[in-house]
């Protein structure tokens, strides 16, 4: 919430004294239009050790695709904008950003997740793997050849997470039947309707009894 | 989203301490609805106590039951083989909520705390009693079909939208929480609340409070058990109406039953004289129809709602059936 009511500055704001005092005040003023409530409380308090840590980054471990990250991360940051803005990973789609879509699964220590509902600070110490991960250099991963060879979309704009989340689907043990890919596959929109192909995709992943 | 602080405890009793003291501090789980609901500004917590690092995974036998830790996925415990063999009917009501995705992430205690999904509570720009008290209803004379039509107030008539709550209340599940002031346990019908004059209260949970298990006892209703879940799409989508069912059945006549609906009130709702209605009885098409007409005496519609007055015995009828016909 962006537009948050950034509340009453201090009182004594716009008077009293000197340059040096000016400066001052008019920094805290701008931090003040620009911070929450529990920061504004500090301030005004002048609780200054609290005003440092609301503002804090958090230190953040991951491995991503096999790479290890050192980070440092804002704590509303998400798991989906960390790998967009920070990694820039851009594989992994931003669709909803409400985990409505699955336009943003990636797989964390092997399961599969929306990303936009992750705050990266949780996910300290795991394995991501994002679509950027799946193919073994120039080599596409299985699914990725079979949404070729099917048709399995259209703009392409939720196909990675449906990528993501077919790997997963076969993995799980939940791709025996169309009608079980087809619920298991649910938490993923398509807005083209390439539904029927990517369907086709996993059974022919699954039935190729290829490692996936 | 706000700012706000993080702090990620590996104790109990630091988790615990951390929200006693600070009123405007939430834990955070799976985080599937909390961290939706701050991105659009409906939940505004200045501090966030992550509670993954607590040891309240586990599914295990416990005192002539299951004890399932609040931390325990929807995933992991709908296919638990110990859920599967005992409690059919939780696995059921979890598979038909959310996504494989969402059922990965969201945890027990978390699935229990959700809020509902009334789009007048989501929508800051409306009035909410539940969001901002004392704003008004604006489902009330608005839209209302997904609303309630069991034990709403002037104030609120919204649902509860968790699938797992549904069959939780059928089984008799205990919630276990830990607080500040010691460890107590809460029987599930009287964990979430009805909205009266507060309903921004959605449960019966302190200040402090940290669910830390769910207890369900052995019963009978290992395999005549149904889950319906009745929903604008096939899949992924929140209940119009739910409902859990569970017969122990000898020769034909029904010798225990549990009936709970979801999706029709502001707690998950237990269909008690129905149940007793049942005991006894042949498990016929007819009986199931009075217990329907039972459980639905005092249910009341609003203006785009009327059809979950005959959705909800319709479904009542049909989740018996599927349960008879199982098994």
């Amino acid at each position: 919430m962006a537009d948050e009511n950034p509340g009453t500055p201090p009182e004594n704001a716009d008077h009293d004294g000197n340059r040096r005092d000016f400066l001052k005040k008019s920094s805290l003023l701008t931090a003040v239009a620009l911070t929450p409530g529990p920061v504004l409380h500090a301030a005004s308090a002048e609780w200054d050790e609290k005003v440092a840590a609301a503002f804090e980054k958090v230190p953040l471990k991951l491995e991503v695709n096999g790479v290890k990250h050192k980070l440092s991360v804002e704590p509303r940051t998400t798991l989906l904008d960390l790998l967009r803005e920070q990694l820039h990973l851009t594989g992994t789609k931003k669709g909803c950003d409400y985990g409505q879509c699955g336009a943003c699964t990636v797989h964390v220590d092997g399961e599969r997740v929306n990303s936009c509902l992750r705050l990266a600070v949780m996910e300290d110490g795991k394995k991501i793997t994002t679509i950027e991960g799946l193919a073994n250099g120039d080599k596409l991963h299985p699914m990725q050849e079979a949404f070729v060879k099917h048709d399995g979309f259209q703009c392409g704009y939720c196909t990675p997470g449906q990528i993501m989340s077919a790997v997963a689907c076969i993995r799980e043990g939940h791709a025996g039947s169309e009608g079980e890919i087809k619920e298991y596959m649910s938490g993923n929109i398509c807005r083209c309707g390439a539904y029927s192909n990517i369907v086709a995709a996993i059974q022919d992943v699954k039935n190729g009894g290829q490692k996936v | 989203m706000n700012q706000f602080q993080y702090v990620r405890p590996t104790k109990q009793k630091a988790a615990i301490d951390a929200l006693a003291k600070d009123t405007s501090a939430q834990f955070i789980a799976g985080g599937t609805n909390l961290v939706d609901l701050m991105k659009r500004g409906v939940m505004t917590p200045q501090k966030l106590v992550d509670i993954n690092k607590l040891p309240l995974n586990k599914i295990e036998k416990e005192n002539g039951g299951l004890r399932i830790g609040a931390l325990a996925s929807n995933k992991a415990v709908a296919e638990d083989k110990l859920v599967l063999e005992k409690q059919p009917l939780l696995a059921q009501a979890l598979v038909a909520g959310a996504s494989a995705q969402l059922r990965n992430m969201a945890t027990v205690g978390g699935n229990m705390l959700q809020r509902t999904r009334c789009y007048y509570f989501y929508d800051t720009a409306m009035p909410c009693n539940k969001r901002e008290p004392g704003s008004g209803c604006g489902a009330l004379e608005g839209i209302n079909r997904m609303h309630a039509i069991f034990g709403f107030s002037d104030k609120c008539i919204a649902v509860h939208p968790s699938d797992m709550s549904v069959a939780l209340v059928a089984l008799d599940a205990t919630v276990l929480v830990s607080g500040p002031r010691g460890d107590r346990r809460i029987p599930f019908a009287d964990f979430h609340r009805l909205p009266g004059d507060t309903p921004q209260k959605d449960t019966n949970l302190e200040q402090g409070e940290l669910i830390t298990a769910v207890d369900i006892p052995d019963g009978p209703f290992t395999k005549n058990v149904h889950y319906l879940k009745v929903r604008e799409r096939a899949s992924y989508a929140f209940a119009l109406v739910s409902v859990a069912a569970a017969l122990s059945l000898d020769n034909g006549t029904i010798k225990d039953a549990r009936l709970a609906m979801g999706g029709v009130a502001h707690k998950p709702w237990r269909l008690n004289e129905a149940e007793k209605f049942l005991v006894g009885k042949p498990a016929t098409e007819d009986t199931f129809r009075q217990a329907a007409a039972i459980a639905m005496r005092d249910a009341k519609a609003f203006k785009h709602n009327a059809y979950k007055l005959k959705l909800g015995p319709n479904s009542i009828i049909q989740a018996l059936k599927n349960a008879t016909a199982v098994g």
